[in-house]
């Protein structure tokens, strides 16, 4: 498989410590690492694409490892995560399903033993284009408070033949979560669930 | 702190490939932004002070933000820029009263020096509307390889009564500058200009 090109990184890091509430007594900081690379596939339809996703690995734990490193240096802080992808127009939504696996094991890998799946989206756009990157905690999917989403996106990328590669944590709950459902004290973390 | 700060964004940009060129060493910038309360929404005030005593905050705790961001030390920095958006009760002003008055010089006391004009850009807008950040060399404003920009948004602000305000800060220039002019190592620096 053809070698991964990173044409660009792109890191943000928001901390929030209200939204018109009480303010939080310790910030909430979801942080998202962003990548631009050139998609090998765009132009045509190759059947075989699969064993692109072992190429991707290695960024993939480079993304983790600078959210880690972005949100402090300690794994034990990160509570949320997402991961998401946009094609540029030149490639298929497929290309973007490619993201799934290194970047999910990625982000276990950092984590540790980070038992839930990692919420994902993906679509074709252009330069510019926003993506909404779902996020839901590490070792339960229901926890109500974690769920959030984060909106990323890059003024000149994805190009026509470029994917853009998203992968997000959090600290934390929403800054004013208060809708009920299971919380992460009850967290039994036997199936990822609950 | 006079400013209420709501939440802090931190952007960080690093193009490794431009054109299929690689750049060594990758370009980098920064951006902080600080999303806060707007004093005066809603009313004609005449005198601005408050606002431009928060410009004074900001400018030292962004630009800590933004170099620390880039890990490099301030006087390191190569250009540098700043902006601001007014939701939609405040008044193109109230920018100005952060942005010109007092901003500058913890600016440039965190960077060390700065004889140049700090680039700058206003508007008034709603939450997610983009913001293109100018840059320019921070001793040199003719240095024609550091006119820049750098784009960004937060999707959430500003809301109606807020403001955003952001200094990016760069440790080069364009990836592959190549239209003459002043370079940076022919800078005097004693005018601010060349």
């Amino acid at each position: 498989m053809p070698k991964v090109r990173v044409r660009k990184r792109v890191l943000v890091i928001e901390e929030i410590f209200h939204e018109g509430g009480p303010r939080a007594r310790k910030p909430l900081r979801r942080a998202a690492s962003l990548a631009v690379i050139h998609n090998p596939f765009a132009g045509k339809y190759v059947p075989e694409i699969a064993g692109f996703m072992e190429d991707l690995n290695p960024l993939g734990l480079e993304m983790a490892q600078s959210l880690v490193a972005a949100l402090g240096d300690d794994p034990r802080v990160v509570e949320g995560y997402g991961k998401g992808a946009i094609v540029g127009q030149a490639g298929e939504l497929e290309h973007g399903a490619l993201w799934h696996v290194p970047g999910g094991y990625a982000m276990r890998a950092i984590l540790g033993n980070a038992k839930a799946i990692v919420a994902s989206t993906k679509k074709v756009g252009s330069l510019g284009t926003r993506l909404d990157v779902p996020i839901t905690h590490i070792n339960a999917s229901y926890v109500r408070s974690h769920f959030d989403s984060m909106e990323v996106g890059i003024a000149d990328a994805p190009r026509a033949d470029e994917i853009l590669l998203v992968l997000v944590m959090t600290t934390g709950p929403r800054v004013h979560a208060r809708v009920g459902g299971l919380k992460a004290s009850e967290i039994k973390g036997e199936d990822g669930l609950r | 702190m006079k400013a209420k700060i709501r939440k802090i964004i931190t952007f960080v940009e690093e193009t490794r490939i431009e054109m299929d060129k690689p750049v060594n060493p990758p370009t980098r910038r920064a951006a902080a932004a600080a999303v806060i309360e707007n004093p005066f929404a809603g009313n004609y005030v005449e005198d601005l002070t408050e606002l431009m005593d928060i410009g004074e905050e900001l400018g030292s705790l962004l630009t800590e933000r933004a170099i620390s961001a880039l890990g490099i030390p301030g006087p390191s920095a190569e250009s540098y820029g700043k902006a601001a958006v007014v939701g939609e009760n405040g008044e193109l002003e109230h920018a100005a009263a952060i942005l010109h008055p007092k901003l500058g010089a913890p600016i440039r006391k965190v960077l060390g020096k700065g004889a140049a004009l700090i680039p700058s850009a206003k508007k008034r807008g709603s939450p997610g509307v983009p913001l293109d950040i100018p840059l320019g060399h921070k001793d040199a404003a003719f240095v024609r390889s550091h006119f820049d920009a750098m784009e960004i948004r937060v999707n959430d602000a500003p809301r109606a009564n807020e403001i955003l305000v952001a200094v990016a800060v760069t440790d080069s220039g364009r990836p592959l500058p190549r239209i003459g002019g002043l370079t940076k190592d022919q800078i005097k620096g004693e005018d601010g200009l060349r």
